[in-house]
């Protein structure tokens, strides 16, 4: 585990030690950490509420498609909206007005989001794009996940900041990622996430066959490096630590997911990946940044149905996981982002839908964030190709979030310098 | 080079780098090892069959692979037009339609070609599915393992290109210089669309030539980042290659686009075009060197810790061999898969598989079913080596980026499945019923009243799957696993222990 700076020393307290009791030797990612323990005074630093570690977190919500930014934050004060949108523009009646930025609001089905903005937990940025955008699905997402538009085949901006502050030592489980495939955001060249669509899948099948195979394949895969004839510092050594490893992980993540949330979560995709994440962070993981994702924004026909259900996902799960975090006292330390590879064109198209576009909203949320509306809303009449112009680069949005949250240097990860947006409190 | 004594105490160097084994040494083991470098392993009765023939005939046949009958591949096994670019009436009714803004009719346009996009998508993953079958049944491992690094090499992904047929095409050139000429290769591939289009030379200018193609030849196919070379020859290696583009399936030189004025690479100058430019770049000695370390990497030892004075002798002595050779890969490859120190101790079971290796591995030497390719294409995305989806131009990383808590769970699950057709709850579709025959790896020991002992079976398999000293531990938990069952051998207890086996951090090596 690092040890360049407070926000990633790992605090283990006697109850994480015990759960892994079980082990015959303790996995790496403790191992490698007891170095915290050593000392009082570093303890003191990092967690300042007993029992309560004080690492900071951060959980992306992809939002894949292109979702529609233009019916999400809603310029309902523009008539040029309703002119560029006759038929699936939102009445003005019915969009759920921010009190303090005029002429604008939010989705009716994004009670959640304005439950958050009213609470001061929701920072809206508007205009958030990139220079010469890209409107294939594939290439815009990959230049928002390495966060470098000229070459968007490298690895990914997160993969490098766990790369970056880790001097090339893996950190076993500290990128989670919910769903099928690891986000090429989370890759990097030494860090790779872990990514599991269930925690049940997260386990060796086999001891579905036969109860008499669960003993030796525990043996198997819980030896560690400290079996007869594992040599350091060899691919088996690496390969027997990485078993025990996965083993406790597995467990832990098992165990967790079971235990009841302290709220109820809405029964979609989301809120069940959110629910996850929640029962994760609860059981002290020593994981920093979770991935989810929820698909379904490519709504180039039929768009006002679909995208209602979409934001109506969006706001109740993530509305739940924020009361989630309250309640288990974790939610001064876990920041949420939500972004999208792209917004949609300005006009509808001939099927009620909209085609690809350009900039759109991002939302961060939780106690830290700077609240209220943020930036200019993208004029609707200075168009590039019938797009909106961006004019908040999201690498700023990230510049802000790995400078001012995980409090490390934006300018090796994101292979440039960017002005961190303004978006946290000015004590963070 | 240029005196006849610096040639023999060249050779003499090389001779001793690559002395080869004796041919008494080639036993078991180092078959077995043979089998799974040089291919994706084998069953026991091939590894058999190998050590009958010794080591020259083995490598013979491996490397020599066109004398063995193998399924051909015929140009339409796959639609080349589906992401053919649109005719000019096509394209007319398009402006007409954007000029007129007929909604309607460029909704319907669009509609059409995203029926085709889809439909290529589809291809794209029958071709997986097919590529996966042809490594897993060819009577030619090498010419199958050969592609793959190539394919990892010369590394281009459909995600990018969005061309099924190009990528189709693309192997099919990896295919065919496996073990032939690497330069020809290179002169091959730029000229391959897939590989114009992934980097983006198709369109390259000379007004404003791009220098994805020139850089990446460089720093990753043939010389190394920033070795030998400087930015300003990148430069001028993009204007020698502007013009290289394509038309549908088809290279096509482009004379209006390509520069045919005065560069300087290397410090020579010339109207060089792209085809001077790889000849230069394949003269240089650093060139030779970079694929034999690739090449090494990928067959003796990948080094996480960097290769020590040995293995530097080594790839220096396969280096001036293929320099000796202009770049034939069959006698650079013999001489490796003879060489003693392909079967030092330290280089077996050295290696972390790759995810193929490890599906494609299983189940050649093993040989279970294959119960469903969809399922297993899909374990290969899961473990991080979609085939025709490399993440980068830079191929995969390879080594210990392979492993991690979730992937090393995909990997004994998916183990577990081709041994047993379970699948885990939650997956699409539901378990199957396996008709693994288990029993025939035990075929040639030896039975007491028809009866297996239970100690030799336990030590077979394991050796077997693992290597010729598995550690005791595991032979003791075997062992309960099997007494804890009554202790007879019969096929249950065997795909059960086979189940163990390969949920074995140790099978992870080969």
């Amino acid at each position: 585990m690092c040890q360049d700076h407070a926000y990633t020393r790992r605090v283990f307290l006697q109850k994480g030690l015990t759960m892994v009791s079980a082990a015959t030797t303790v996995p790496y990612f403790i191992q490698a950490s007891a170095y915290g323990l050593t000392n009082p005074f570093d303890t003191m630093l990092t967690s300042s509420i007993a029992g309560k570690p004080q690492e900071r977190i951060l959980v992306v919500v992809q939002l894949g498609g292109g979702n529609d930014g233009l019916n999400t934050v809603i310029p309902f004060g523009d008539d040029d909206y309703y002119r560029a949108r006759p038929n699936i523009g939102i009445p003005a009646n019915n969009v759920l007005r921010f009190g303090d930025a005029d002429g604008l609001g939010l989705h009716p089905n994004l009670a959640g989001f304005k439950e958050l903005h009213d609470n001061g937990l929701l920072s809206t940025v508007q205009g958030v794009g990139y220079p010469n955008p890209n409107r294939s699905h594939f290439t815009s997402m990959d230049i928002w996940h390495t966060a470098d538009p000229r070459q968007p085949s490298g690895n990914g901006w997160i993969g490098r900041y766990f790369d970056n502050t880790c001097n090339g030592t893996p950190e076993p489980n500290a990128a989670i990622a919910i769903g099928r495939e690891a986000p090429k955001a989370m890759i990097g060249q030494i860090n790779k996430p872990v990514s599991f669509e269930t925690a049940d899948l997260f386990r060796w099948i086999g001891k579905d066959l036969h109860e008499s195979l669960d003993k030796p394949y525990e043996e198997i895969n819980r030896g560690g490096d400290e079996i007869e004839g594992v040599k350091d510092g060899t691919q088996l050594e690496f390969l027997t630590r990485t078993a025990l490893n996965a083993q406790i992980a597995s467990d832990q993540i098992r165990a967790a997911v079971r235990i009841r949330p302290l709220v109820e979560y809405p029964r979609n995709p989301l809120g069940q990946q959110l629910q996850m994440v929640a029962a994760m962070i609860r059981a002290e993981l020593p994981t920093r940044v979770y991935y989810v994702s929820m698909g379904g924004f490519d709504t180039h026909a039929g768009q006002p149905g679909a995208h209602a259900n979409l934001m109506t996902q969006l706001g109740s799960a993530i509305l739940a996981f924020t009361k989630d975090l309250k309640a288990q006292g974790n939610d001064g330390r876990v920041l949420t982002m939500t972004f999208s590879e792209f917004g949609r064109r300005v006009k509808q198209n001939a099927s009620q839908g909209t085609d690809h576009g350009t900039a759109a909203p991002m939302f961060l949320v939780g106690p830290m964030v700077r609240p209220g509306v943020l930036g200019y809303h993208p004029s609707l009449t200075d168009l590039d190709q019938g797009d909106l112009k961006f004019s908040v680069d999201f690498r700023s949005v990230y510049a802000a979030v790995l400078e001012s949250w995980l409090k490390t240097d934006s300018r090796p990860v994101l292979k440039g310098a960017f002005k961190p947006a303004l978006l946290f409190n000015k004590n963070v | 080079m240029s005196t006849a004594a610096s040639k023999s105490t060249a050779a003499l160097q090389t001779t001793a780098a690559l002395k080869p084994l004796k041919p008494a040494d080639f036993g078991h083991w180092q078959a077995h090892h043979l089998l799974r470098r040089a291919g994706f392993g084998g069953s026991p009765e091939q590894v058999r069959l190998l050590v009958e023939w010794g080591l020259d005939r083995s490598v013979d046949h491996l490397i020599n692979f066109g004398a063995v009958p193998a399924e051909a591949i015929k140009a339409d096994d796959f639609r080349s037009d589906i992401m053919r670019a649109p005719t000019p009436e096509e394209r007319l009714a398009f402006r007409q339609a954007q000029q007129a803004q007929d909604e309607v009719t460029l909704e319907r346009l669009q509609r059409l070609r995203q029926e085709r996009e889809q439909q290529d998508r589809r291809q794209m993953r029958s071709m997986q599915q097919w590529w996966l079958k042809r490594m897993i049944e060819t009577p030619r491992p090498l010419e199958e393992k050969m592609t793959l690094f190539y394919h990892g090499h010369f590394a281009t992904g459909y995600r990018t290109i969005e061309n099924s047929y190009h990528m189709f095409l693309q192997n099919q050139t990896l295919r065919r210089f496996a073990v032939g000429n690497f330069a020809d290769l290179c002169f091959q591939i730029i000229r391959d669309p897939a590989m114009l289009a992934y980097l983006d030379n198709n369109e390259s200018h000379r007004q404003q030539p791009n220098e994805n193609l020139a850089r990446e030849l460089m720093e990753l196919f043939t010389l190394g980042e920033g070795n030998t070379y400087t930015e300003s020859d990148i430069k001028e290696g993009a204007r020698a290659l502007t013009g290289y583009s394509f038309d549908g399936n088809e290279f096509l030189f482009r004379k209006d686009f390509h520069d045919e004025g005065q560069k300087q690479i290397f410090g020579k100058r010339g109207t060089f075009n792209g085809d001077d430019f790889v000849k230069m770049i394949l003269g240089r000695t650093t060139c030779s060197e970079f694929m034999s370390l690739k090449l090494y990497r990928f067959f003796v030892n990948d080094l996480p810790e960097g290769p020590g004075s040995e293995a530097r002798t080594v790839i220096l002595g396969l280096a001036q061999l293929m320099r000796q050779q202009k770049y034939n890969m069959a006698p650079v490859l013999a001489t490796l898969f003879r060489s003693a120190h392909f079967y030092d101790e330290s280089n077996m079971a050295s290696q972390i598989k790759s995810p193929v290796q490890l599906v494609v591995e299983a189940v050649r030497s093993l040989r279970t079913p294959i119960l469903d390719l969809n399922i297993l294409v899909d374990a290969l995305d899961l473990m991080g080596q979609s085939i025709f989806y490399p993440p980068s131009v830079k191929g995969w990383d390879g080594g210990r980026s392979w492993i991690n808590t979730s992937t090393l769970f995909v990997r004994q699950n998916l183990l577990t499945h081709l041994l047993t057709g379970r699948l885990p709850s939650g997956v699409g579709g539901s378990s199957m019923r396996s008709s693994y025959d288990a029993m025939h790896l035990l075929g040639h020991l030896d039975r007491n009243d028809g009866e297996y002992d239970l100690d030799e079976a336990v030590n077979f398999l394991l050796k077997s799957c693992l290597g010729p000293r598995p550690l005791e531990a595991r032979r003791q938990s075997l062992l309960e696993f099997a007494k804890s069952n009554g202790g007879r051998v019969n096929s249950e207890l065997v795909i059960g222990m086979l189940c163990l086996i390969t949920a074995m951090p140790e099978y992870q090596l080969c």
